[in-house]
């Protein structure tokens, strides 16, 4: 299971982020050529992502790329400058529609032969930033095995949801819940919004808390300092790793004996808990990423 | 010519400084002789005013002549009044071909470019920031910069290299008969560091004060023992100028992370125990690993020694908070900074002979354990230049660069690896102002290099997963692979500058630009 508890966002038109950005240590970067990049630099940003796309030097984050929205006209060209550089994912705005994750997915296939990378090893993180993509998000996340995350959106959503931002963010609590609920039963990574108060460290701490506890793996961010805070928050605490040490020893003595059941203090433990012990200390960086 | 020993072509002799012993060794330079001094007087109860009603009174009372030296301290920094006021009246007086010998010089001090056009300063001894650096840069001055460190520059005056025949001394609070502090007034400054060996060693000794108070004055710092004249004036500066309000720590993520390294550093460093001793500059990533010191300090339940340097707000909360025994004050940057030397008896005014002179019986940055210290390049070989940016052009003073740097146990340049698009971190620096034997650690935020003569250092960072250990070296390939090679400075051969090192010997050379 990949580390996805904080993905920073760069701006596809600043050099000086796009190349820095891996340092602050984020477990993804987005190189981003959507909301960040003017309509008069679409061009000009597309053309940066893919040299510093060459460059390659991002340590171990994930690196995906947030292409322009499928109802746009730049979403084509910018898989196909971005795709080749054989980056682990991109990430599609305002995504509605389980047709257009299945045209995608068509489009990277073709460029991945092109360019002589396994086809499917182009991730998708799908955004849903309006009511509908909201609804249908199992049908959504579930629509192509690249999908590997579905994330509610911020502003728009809410402008979406004829509202506004509130104090307690009550307005998103919905969307949250269905989007965390579709993820799991589709077997993909929820993935938080960004936080958008980059001087409230209390209140991304508090959110952070929050999302953890509905069920997300992560989140976005806009600020390098924000990342840190993040990964205190997904930290598991001393009591949580003694329990998931003793189960995922537990587990690997079974698989020498070759026993199909797990006991850990004289209970059966099933498989799904051995997993989430292993992320627990893959979390608290005990045991190697794997997947 | 010689090479000297930071590799540097230097001439035997400059036109306008004179013979050159060329830098040999941060420990080769030894004192002969003795101090120099000023002459003998006597003053008794026959004259228990030394007030006069003016600048220009108090210039002719104190004899000085066409082509004599003046020094000025820069306590008063980008809000100081003293060092133009001075020199219009020497104009007005036509008092000519001065030697000006300021501990430095700010951006306020543009105005000293008519004097120099009109032959009232004949050369500047002294830091020269700013407009009046690119001035001389570019060949606008008949003699070269002589720059010195806050502690070559004591060195200097007490052996005789430079004879100060009048010193300036801007005065916060004075009294009639001669007793200055920086500590109280409306232009209150808090330390008079820099200016205690020119009231010491000048032949004559001027304050201008523009707050004149009952004898005696609280807090004296400079005595009536050493002081001549006293006049008062409208104003000697503006506050808003002279000091910042509390000193705050940066956000800016790259600064920070350049910030968390060093602080990582110094942690797995064997000098992370009860009693530390550091310095950090007032810059934001200097401030900054103060900070994640600080918090390191805290958690395991150590307690410094001293702090040392410019002082902010952030040190005076560290010494109020109990982790630092001391503050030993040259300078201080921020209101927090004057309020406390003034009322706290663990914060005490040291001079810059106390600070950093080498030729002393012993000056504080020898008891130093780390120093965070900024620099505009550094290169392969641990030199560091502070003297001169990537175009050439002289805009920075040495301060206590050199001096820290030659005294502490663990001397850090933390720098971020790019600026816009020029490397800080180079093949070799345009000006060599502290010597790479002197140099620790290279923080950048791509990773930490150490020197490879410190391998106790190496093996101590390997302990800490957090640094992420590289080579000089890779540094610069880096560097180069993202922003490609410079093209190189074109210099005429005329000399404009001279660094001094801290023992009186040539470092480097600074040549005029050529024009584009």
């Amino acid at each position: 299971m990949r580390l996805r508890r904080t993905k920073l966002y760069l701006p596809g038109n600043n050099p000086n982020m796009l190349l820095r950005g891996y340092l602050f240590k984020p477990d993804g970067v987005i190189l981003d050529l959507e909301d960040a990049v003017s309509m008069s630099e679409k061009d000009a940003a597309r053309i940066l992502v893919r040299e510093v796309l060459k460059q390659g030097e991002f340590g171990e984050c994930e690196v995906t790329v947030r292409i322009n929205g499928m109802d746009t006209e730049f979403w084509r060209k910018d898989i196909e400058t971005v795709v080749p550089c054989g980056i682990d994912g991109i990430r599609v705005p305002k995504v509605e529609s389980p047709k257009d994750m299945q045209i995608l997915d068509e489009a990277l296939s073709e460029i991945e032969e092109k360019a002589g990378i396994p086809v499917g090893k182009t991730l998708i993180f799908c955004l849903l930033e309006t009511a509908l993509g909201i609804w249908r998000a199992y049908d959504i996340a579930t629509a192509s095995p690249r999908i590997a995350g579905i994330c509610p959106g911020g502003e728009d959503l809410r402008a979406d949801l004829k509202t506004d931002r509130s104090e307690t963010g009550e307005e998103l609590v919905g969307p949250r819940r269905i989007v965390v609920l579709a993820a799991h039963a589709a077997k993909v990574d929820a993935l938080d919004t960004v936080y958008a108060d980059v001087t409230d460290d209390e209140g991304l701490k508090r959110e952070t808390q929050w999302i953890k506890q509905l069920g997300y793996q992560g989140k976005s961010v806009i600020h390098p300092n924000q990342i840190p805070i993040i990964h205190a928050v997904f930290a598991p605490t001393q009591k949580e790793i003694e329990q998931a040490k003793k189960i995922v020893a537990a587990a690997r003595e079974a698989a020498k004996k070759g026993l199909g059941a797990v006991s850990v203090d004289g209970r059966m433990v099933d498989k799904p808990v051995v997993k989430r012990a292993e992320y627990t200390l893959q979390r608290a960086g005990l045991l190697e990423g794997g997947e | 010519m010689a090479v000297n020993a930071a590799g540097r072509n230097i001439p035997n002799n400059i036109p306008g400084y004179g013979d050159v012993l060329p830098f040999r060794g941060y420990t080769k330079r030894l004192p002969k002789g003795n101090r120099v001094g000023k002459k003998n007087r006597a003053t008794f109860n026959t004259r228990t005013d030394k007030t006069l009603p003016n600048l220009k009174a108090a210039i002719k009372a104190s004899g000085l002549q066409i082509g004599m030296t003046i020094s000025f301290h820069h306590h008063l920094r980008n809000g100081d009044y003293v060092v133009n006021m001075v020199l219009d009246a020497c104009y007005e007086l036509g008092i000519k071909e001065l030697v000006v010998f300021p501990t430095a010089l700010f951006g306020v001090h543009k105005h000293l470019t008519k004097h120099i056009q009109k032959g009232v300063i004949k050369q500047i001894q002294g830091s020269v920031n700013g407009p009046i650096g690119q001035l001389a840069s570019e060949g606008g001055m008949e003699l070269p910069v002589v720059l010195r460190s806050h502690g070559g520059r004591p060195r200097a005056v007490m052996s005789g290299d430079v004879h100060i025949d009048v010193a300036f001394v801007a005065a916060p609070t004075a009294d009639r008969y001669g007793n200055l502090t920086g500590a109280h007034g409306e232009s209150a400054c808090g330390s008079l560091g820099y200016a205690h060996t020119d009231a010491d060693f000048a032949e004559c000794v001027v304050a201008v004060t523009d707050n004149l108070v009952n004898y005696p004055a609280l807090d004296i710092q400079i005595p009536q023992t050493q002081v001549d004249y006293v006049v008062e004036v409208d104003k000697i500066g503006d506050p808003s100028g002279i000091v910042s309000g509390t000193t705050r720590v940066t956000r800016d993520p790259m600064r920070l992370l350049i910030a968390r390294y060093a602080a990582h550093l110094i942690e797995a460093s064997p000098y992370f125990k009860e009693g530390i001793s550091f310095q950090t500059g007032a810059g934001g990533i200097s401030l900054a690993t103060a900070a994640y010191v600080r918090e390191a300090m805290r958690e395991r339940n150590i307690k410094g020694s001293f702090g040392l340097g410019g002082i902010t707000s952030f040190f005076v909360d560290m010494l109020e908070e109990g982790l630092f025994e001391q503050i030993l004050d040259v300078q201080s940057f921020d209101l927090a900074a004057v309020e406390s030397i003034s009322r706290n008896a663990k914060h005490v005014e040291i001079s810059a002979d106390w600070y950093a002179n080498p030729w002393n019986a012993g000056c504080v940055v020898n008891m130093l354990d780390t120093v965070v210290l900024g620099a505009t390049e550094v290169d392969r070989k641990f030199n560091a230049n502070v003297n001169t940016e990537a175009d050439g052009a002289l805009l920075h003073g040495i301060g206590g660069h050199q001096d820290t740097a030659s005294g502490a146990k663990l001397t850090i340049i933390t720098t971020p690896l790019l600026r816009g698009r020029i490397p800080s971190v180079v093949d070799s620096v345009y000006t060599v102002t502290t010597p790479g034997e002197v140099v620790d650690a290279v923080v950048t935020e791509f990773g930490v290099a150490i020197n490879p003569n410190r391998k106790d250092l190496i093996e101590a960072a390997k302990s800490d997963p957090e640094i992420p250990l590289v080579s000089i070296d890779d540094l610069v390939e880096k560097a180069e692979k993202l922003t490609g090679s410079m093209t190189p400075v074109e210099v005429e051969d005329r000399i404009i500058g001279v660094v001094e090192y801290r023992d009186g010997s040539v470092i480097d050379v600074v040549r005029q630009l050529k024009k584009k």
